[in-house]
């Protein structure tokens, strides 16, 4: 992929949306040698060098996707740290951390290393999470004090539970000397096993093996007690059940270091639109029911949910076109995370804006310690450009992903990110 | 056309006239099957794959006898390793051999959805002879036929589905074809071995047999399976039968006849004893008979030929 340079660019015509304040203000920006040079009223007669129109537009930190599936090394037919960057960045990401659900897993210093040496030159900041144990086999937990120096930023067995209570309590009490989360994929495996979607009505007229919530509240809800035993900070992904709010919640009110995201299909779609049995709609955790829902949008709108987060899990066309029960977990995301939030959440007023924004920029970078993004003079240029007018189409075999496995193909969204930058580089307009 | 549907998928959403029809046209059909020779033209040109991922020696052999009646030219293909298995997918499979111009598909597999997602892969008339736990429509409509044969009616009549629920394709097409013919439906079973919500689907549920018995007036008793003991669903096949099996001294306590029904094959002793299984009853061969007959009627009204002009 080929990126320009962010030197000697003027950005006009834009409006800085504040992400604590929501304050809209029109100004242009100057970029040199990736930074962020000027901020005000800048006459673009005089100014030497590219100029990119960017009125219409609203200009924000970069964002960030805390939960994605890069699946390279091991499975780079369905998506490399390549390709998975550029579909980033046509869904308005200057940053990912990746899950290490990899072959090999990223348990070794050397896949940190290699997944960051092939992030090196791109324009997406990508943060390895390593795993919480070794081969995520629930048994042993990794080197994790070295995986740190080397560039893991959180722990996670994520595709997988840690089944084990003891071995989750050495993590946590283990991690807690280095200030790093652990981030759970909360699944009970014994209630989980079998179960190929949601567990209730739909399952039953489905003719189908369930996951029922509690599976998922259950392990919250271990984690939760955990972490007030150790005092470990705690990451819940994919937030699905609304049983698992109400946990999160209390042990927010209580003062523990519990933090959680929702993934947009689970704010988009329940277990009735698997009417067809399509496998697009197969994840983990499974779509849930129009309560869950509802919950889920309380514990937005009261601050219980900190992140939205994409699982972006590619997954190839052969092993989607199978039947229901042979079909892996996981959708796409990256493309449709912030049209699906505009759509879902913004526009239906559950949150404002820069609340959303907030979600999709600073606060995950909080959750994983990393620098924040400010849109100021003297700043690194780490921006994303939204247009929250364009209505657009999503075309699935113009996905930038390797994978084609999304239920959005078709979908008609009104917003779309026009514009990135991030590290000297920036890339816009993109064509899908 | 003459069903509103082309394929068979399940009876969910299958209107009240087509079921009537079906089993109207599987009343006439049965008269076939008495002749000295109990073959008819209809269906000859017409090309039927049984398609069998599953093992199921009864269904097969009904669906194949319906199609041998009708003249239909035949082919099995039985798989019981799972698709999941590395190898062709499914889709290929079902596409290899619509090239070789077919017209029917018969499938049994044990993945819920299966009969639908063959729709989207070929073109032929697709015919689901049971797919996982969700559906066994043709199995419910020889139920029916039955039923129907008996009471001259299904309307206002009250069948109780006794033992696993969860599990069972066959309570999945019967609860749906029953409560579309305006017939009340109970279920009775250990409450591990009922689903969640099921109530939405229309029908009564409850754990104690005795109550179920009084309530019915016809019981379909389902065949239950070790491995769900094996499970922990349910404590032992002891206690199973001490409380859900159907004896005669359990129905002995209700001064009516209760119609027996079992989708076979049974485990007799363990749902049923044998005496009950025998008994006068009992209509279960009538229902294996009439598989055959409501499986002819399905493949005559999907396969496009107007039965009319034939036998
Ligand atoms: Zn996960």
């Amino acid at each position: 992929m080929n990126f320009a340079k962010t030197d000697n660019l003027l950005l006009a015509g834009g409006e800085i949306i504040d992400i604590k304040s929501g304050k809209h203000e029109k100004v242009d920006i100057v970029i040199q040698n990736g930074k962020i040079d000027k901020i005000g009223a800048i006459e673009k007669k005089g100014f030497n060098g590219q100029i990119i129109d960017a009125s219409g537009c609203i200009i924000t930190p970069g964002l960030m996707d805390m939960h994605v599936h890069l699946r390279e090394p091991g499975r780079e037919d369905k998506e490399t740290i390549d390709s998975g960057c550029a579909a980033a960045t046509a869904g308005g990401f200057t940053a990912v951390a990746c899950m290490p659900n990899t072959t090999p897993v990223c348990d070794t210093q050397e896949v940190v290393r290699f997944i960051k040496k092939k992030a090196e030159k791109l324009l997406v900041d990508v943060f390895p999470v390593a795993a919480i144990t070794k081969g995520r086999q629930g048994k042993e937990i990794t080197e994790m004090a070295e995986l740190i120096r080397e560039g893991a930023v959180a722990f996670s067995d994520d595709g997988s539970p840690v089944a084990d209570t003891a071995v989750m309590r050495n993590a946590m009490d283990y991690v807690k000397m280095f200030d790093v989360p652990i981030i759970d994929h909360c699944e009970d495996p014994f209630l989980a096993q079998g179960g190929h979607m949601n567990e209730g009505v739909m399952s039953t007229k489905l003719g189908m093996q369930g996951i029922p919530n509690a599976a998922e509240s259950l392990q919250i809800e271990r984690d939760i007690q955990l972490s007030r035993l150790t005092g470990a900070r705690v990451h819940i992904a994919h937030l699905s059940v609304r049983e698992g709010v109400e946990l999160i919640r209390r042990a927010k009110d209580e003062g523990l270091p519990i933090t959680a995201e929702v993934a947009p299909h689970h704010l988009m779609f329940s277990d009735q639109d698997l009417v067809n049995y399509d496998t697009h709609l197969k994840m983990n955790p499974p779509l849930r029911t129009p309560e869950d829902i509802a919950a889920l949008e309380k514990g937005i709108k009261e601050g219980v949910i900190d992140v939205f987060a994409s699982d972006h899990a590619p997954h190839t066309i052969e092993e989607k076109d199978v039947e229901f029960d042979a079909a892996p977990f996981g959708i796409l995301g990256l493309e449709t995370m912030l049209a699906i939030i505009l759509k879902q959440i913004v526009n239906r007023n559950i949150i404002s804006l820069h609340q959303a924004l907030e979600k999709l920029t600073i606060a995950p970078r909080r959750i994983l310690n990393l620098p924040l993004p400010e849109v100021k003079e003297g700043y690194e240029a780490n921006l994303t450009l939204i247009n929250l007018n364009e209505m657009w189409t999503y075309d699935v075999s113009n996905s930038r992903s390797k994978s084609r496995n999304a239920p959005y193909n078709g979908m008609t969204f009104q917003g779309k990110a026009v514009g990135v930058f991030n590290r000297g580089l920036f890339e816009s307009n993109f064509s899908q | 056309m003459a069903l509103s549907n082309r394929h068979l998928l399940g009876l969910d959403g299958v209107p009240a006239e087509d079921i009537s029809k079906i089993l109207d046209t599987a009343e006439s059909l049965k008269t076939i099957l008495s002749r000295p020779i109990p073959k008819v033209p209809t269906l000859r040109g017409i090309t039927v794959v049984n398609l069998f991922f599953e093992n199921s020696t009864r269904t097969r052999i009904s669906f194949e006898l319906a199609e041998k009646r009708l003249s239909a030219d035949t082919v099995n293909f039985t798989s019981s390793g799972s698709s999941v298995k590395k190898g062709e997918t499914l889709k290929d499979t079902v596409r290899n051999i619509e090239a070789m111009k077919i017209d029917m598909v018969v499938i049994r597999h044990a993945s819920a959805g299966t009969p639908y997602f063959l729709t989207k892969c070929i073109n032929s008339v697709i015919i689901n002879a049971g797919d996982g736990r969700h559906e066994h429509p043709t199995q419910a409509l020889l139920d029916m036929m039955t039923l129907r044969e008996k009471w001259g009616t299904l309307k206002g009549k009250k069948v109780a589905i006794i033992g696993d629920i969860r599990h069972s394709r066959v309570a999945g097409s019967n609860m749906r074809g029953l409560v579309t013919m305006g017939a009340e439906v109970l279920v009775c079973g250990p409450r591990t071995l009922i689903p969640p919500g099921i109530e939405e689907m229309g029908v009564h549920v409850t754990y104690n047999l005795d109550e179920a018995l009084a309530w019915a007036d016809a019981l379909n008793v389902l065949r239950i399976q070790l491995e769900r003991q094996e499970k922990g669903l349910f404590p032992s096949i002891r206690e199973y039968h001490a409380e859900y099996g159907i004896t005669r001294e359990r129905l002995k306590r209700f001064d009516k006849e209760i119609v027996i029904m079992h989708p076979g094959p049974i485990n007799r002793g363990v749902e049923i004893d044998s005496d009950v299984a025998d008994s006068d009853a009992s209509i279960i061969l009538e229902q294996v008979t009439n598989g055959v007959a409501v499986r002819m009627a399905v493949l005559v009204l999907l396969s496009g030929i107007d039965a009319a002009h034939e036998s």
